[in-house]
């Protein structure tokens, strides 16, 4: 009755999960650190931040596998405390490692999943998802002797078995090929259009890019959360593009100069950005007149926005 | 140039040393590993300190103090005379009085005594006359080491005793005759003994096995994150892992059973039907104590050599390789949360003593009692989240 109530607030709310001031320590080490978060039903919400940042045991914290010491938050409207069996039956969760049975075959598999979710059809429920992830043909194979992109698939399969609400990601294209990339992406994205929340963890800038929210966190911190727009303009980071030819010695010069901040090639060219406009502009004017290279002022990417993010987090939070 | 030059120098002279130095690197990682490894250190120190122990002080092969039950039929100076003197040889050791032959047979069956002395009606006077009546000395002899040593001993010890009690000198005979009877096993053959007892040896060492490696299995393939996140309760999950493994044991133990019924002719002289349900009792109560283990421990090595640790005092101190009452008190105490110790009194008593429940009822509940005792703990350890 309570746990119904609650929903139902979360609902009238539209968020799927709500939560504030999470902490969790490990011997000591706090791995994630008063983080809030909000994930609006039925968007795809992309949370980066490098390897150890606290990705992996807040997505745990939110799926009832880690509790955390302190903070509160709901899932679907549950408690995260509390009520983590109801979350488990309404939330779909794909561990970072492949972790369904090796020596069980496709079909076993999400069999398994069915019937410990009370499915009705067990049988038929695993050959409904065995075609829609396109394993047709496969369902035999044993799960182990699966390739990567496989494997991932049939995770996906088995975590969108049961029919979540919600479904958390952990890392799910890591080490897959590009084309698998894409196919996972958009599956993601014709689950979420029919009402599916979706909180993935990735590394790729341009999985990022396909997500309608995102949220950057390092050392546990929740560094800057928003749409990509809105995340690359609150970097207030400014950013030169500069082609040309032989910036190698170009590169030693600017990096470590008073107001430039980060020097990143990219391909065939290279971003040079800075904090502060003003001191940027200072420190690239000599420079600007060589007709060796062309520079234009540009958006800062992504990218460039999160290994600022992470280069000025380590200032503050790393220490030793 | 130069640098291309160093690299193939190196490589001639590698194999000089090549071989010690990829050993050590090898070594200097097992130790280190080991050392992080406490669970296997304390194996180390344990298991020799455990089996020093039990072998040195728990152990004896010529049992004494066996208990004893005395039917007595009359109640005379003589009778009295005689028991003291069997309890003077120190084999014997005095438990229970009973009137009935139905009592004494019981006592016996159950296996609550070891020994029956009978005293008949007119003992006394029959002596007194010269006739050498018969005192009769039932034994159990399922177990022929511990009956042994005892019956042997019967005959010299006792009369020495006696001579000195009666005030009779050196008699040149026994005024009375011992007529010992060992039941269940007159031939003392040591495999009717051996075989029902290997029934339980060997369950326990699989079912421990089985159910130890389950949950940490779970745990090193990852398996058990995805396990942990979906709507399955600790309970739920144990009954899942064990009851596959209670049909496996029962299969094992018809084929152990069913062996020595056919090849060494041990016999079956109680219910088949009762030995069955026991047996699946006992399948039921290792498998959960080895599903114990499995939410105790950390990694499947450590499950093995847990159920290692349990294996051996299972075999020393239940009364299968050595008798259980020649043993002292501490040992018996330790024995008695065995499981084996109570499925080695049950499958003797049903296959060589035609056993039914009513004497087995002591044996049957403290096989339940642990079973229910591992299981609570299994649930309560299992971890429900990753913390």
């Amino acid at each position: 009755m309570n746990g119904a109530t609650t929903s139902a607030a979360a609902s009238a709310s539209g968020l799927a999960i709500d939560a504030r001031g999470l902490s969790k320590s490990f011997n000591g080490r706090e791995v994630v650190h008063d983080l809030s978060m909000q994930v609006k039903r039925g968007s795809i919400y992309g949370f980066l931040g490098p390897n150890g940042s606290g990705k992996t045991t807040t997505i745990r914290i939110l799926c009832g596998l880690l509790t955390p010491d302190s903070g509160e938050g709901t899932c679907l409207g549950y408690d995260i405390r509390r009520d983590a069996d109801k979350i488990k039956r309404k939330v779909g969760y794909m561990t970072q490692r492949f972790s369904l049975y090796q020596d069980l075959s496709v079909r076993e598999n999400l069999e398994f999943v069915a019937r410990l979710y009370g499915l009705p059809d067990a049988r038929r429920a695993a050959g409904d998802m065995i075609a829609r992830i396109g394993l047709k043909g496969r369902e035999e194979q044993l799960a182990g002797e699966l390739s990567g992109g496989w494997k991932q698939r049939l995770a996906l399969g088995a975590c969108t078995l049961p029919s979540p609400q919600l479904l958390l990601l952990d890392e799910p294209t890591a080490g897959v090929d590009p084309k698998a990339r894409r196919d996972f992406w958009n599956e993601i994205h014709a689950l979420a259009a029919e009402g599916l929340t979706v909180l993935v963890s990735t590394h790729y800038m341009d999985e990022a890019e396909r997500c309608h929210e995102i949220a950057y966190i390092a050392y546990g911190h929740l560094l800057a959360h928003g749409t990509v727009d809105e995340v690359i303009a609150g970097s207030n980071l400014s950013t030169y593009t500069v082609t040309g030819d032989d910036f190698n010695g170009l590169m030693t010069e600017l990096s470590g100069k008073p107001g430039v901040d980060m020097v990143a090639p990219f391909g065939t060219s290279l971003h040079v950005s800075g904090r502060d406009k003003a001191a940027l502009e200072a420190a690239i004017t000599p420079y600007r007149s060589n007709t060796k290279w062309h520079w234009q002022p540009s958006e800062p990417s992504l990218e460039d926005v999160f290994i600022d993010l992470m280069g000025r987090s380590t200032d503050n939070f790393q220490r030793g | 140039m130069s640098a291309s030059d160093t690299i193939p120098t190196r490589e001639t002279r590698e194999p000089h040393f090549g071989f010690w130095r990829r050993s050590y690197a090898m070594l200097v990682k097992e130790f280190i590993q080991l050392r992080r490894d406490r669970v296997s250190f304390a194996m180390i120190i344990m298991l020799p300190v455990m089996q020093l122990t039990l072998f040195g002080y728990a152990i004896n092969t010529t049992p004494r103090n066996l208990p004893t039950a005395v039917l007595t039929q009359e109640d005379t100076d003589l009778g009295r005379s005689i028991l003291k003197a069997m309890q003077n040889t120190a084999y014997f050791r005095f438990v229970r009085e009973v009137h009935t032959v139905a009592e004494f047979d019981e006592l016996l069956q159950s296996g609550k005594v070891l020994f029956g002395v009978e005293i008949p009606r007119g003992f006394e006077r029959a002596v007194r006359r010269g006739d050498k009546p018969a005192l009769l000395v039932a034994a159990d002899a399922t177990d022929p080491v511990a009956a042994g040593s005892a019956l042997g001993a019967l005959g010299p010890l006792v009369q020495t005793a006696l001579a000195h009690d009666l005030h009779i000198g050196d008699p040149p005979e026994m005024p009375f005759e011992i007529r010992a009877h060992a039941r269940y096993n007159p031939a003392a053959e040591s495999r009717l003994n051996i075989v029902p007892g290997l029934v339980g040896t060997i369950l326990t060492m699989t079912m421990l096995i089985f159910t130890a490696l389950s949950v940490t299995r779970e745990i090193e393939r990852g398996t058990m994150e995805s396990l942990l996140s979906m709507p399955i309760k600790p309970v739920e999950v144990m009954f899942g892992k064990i009851i596959p493994y209670v049909i496996v044991g029962f299969v094992q133990a018809t084929l152990i059973i069913g062996i020595g019924v056919f090849l060494f002719g041990v016999p079956i002289i109680g219910s088949l039907t009762l030995l069955a349900l026991l047996t699946t009792l006992f399948i039921t109560t290792n498998l959960a104590i080895g599903y114990t283990f499995s939410t105790i421990v950390q990694n499947q090595l450590q499950a093995m050599q847990l159920s290692m640790m349990f294996f051996l005092p299972s075999i020393l101190l239940s009364g299968f390789m050595f008798p259980f009452a020649g043993m002292p008190v501490w040992a018996q105490y330790l024995g008695e949360g065995l499981p084996l110790t109570h499925f080695v009194r049950i499958v003797r008593a049903i296959m060589l003593k035609g056993a039914a429940m009513e004497n087995l009822q002591y044996d049957t509940l403290a096989l339940a009692a642990l079973m229910l005792l591992a299981m609570t703990i299994a649930v309560t350890r299992f971890r429900r989240t990753l913390d």
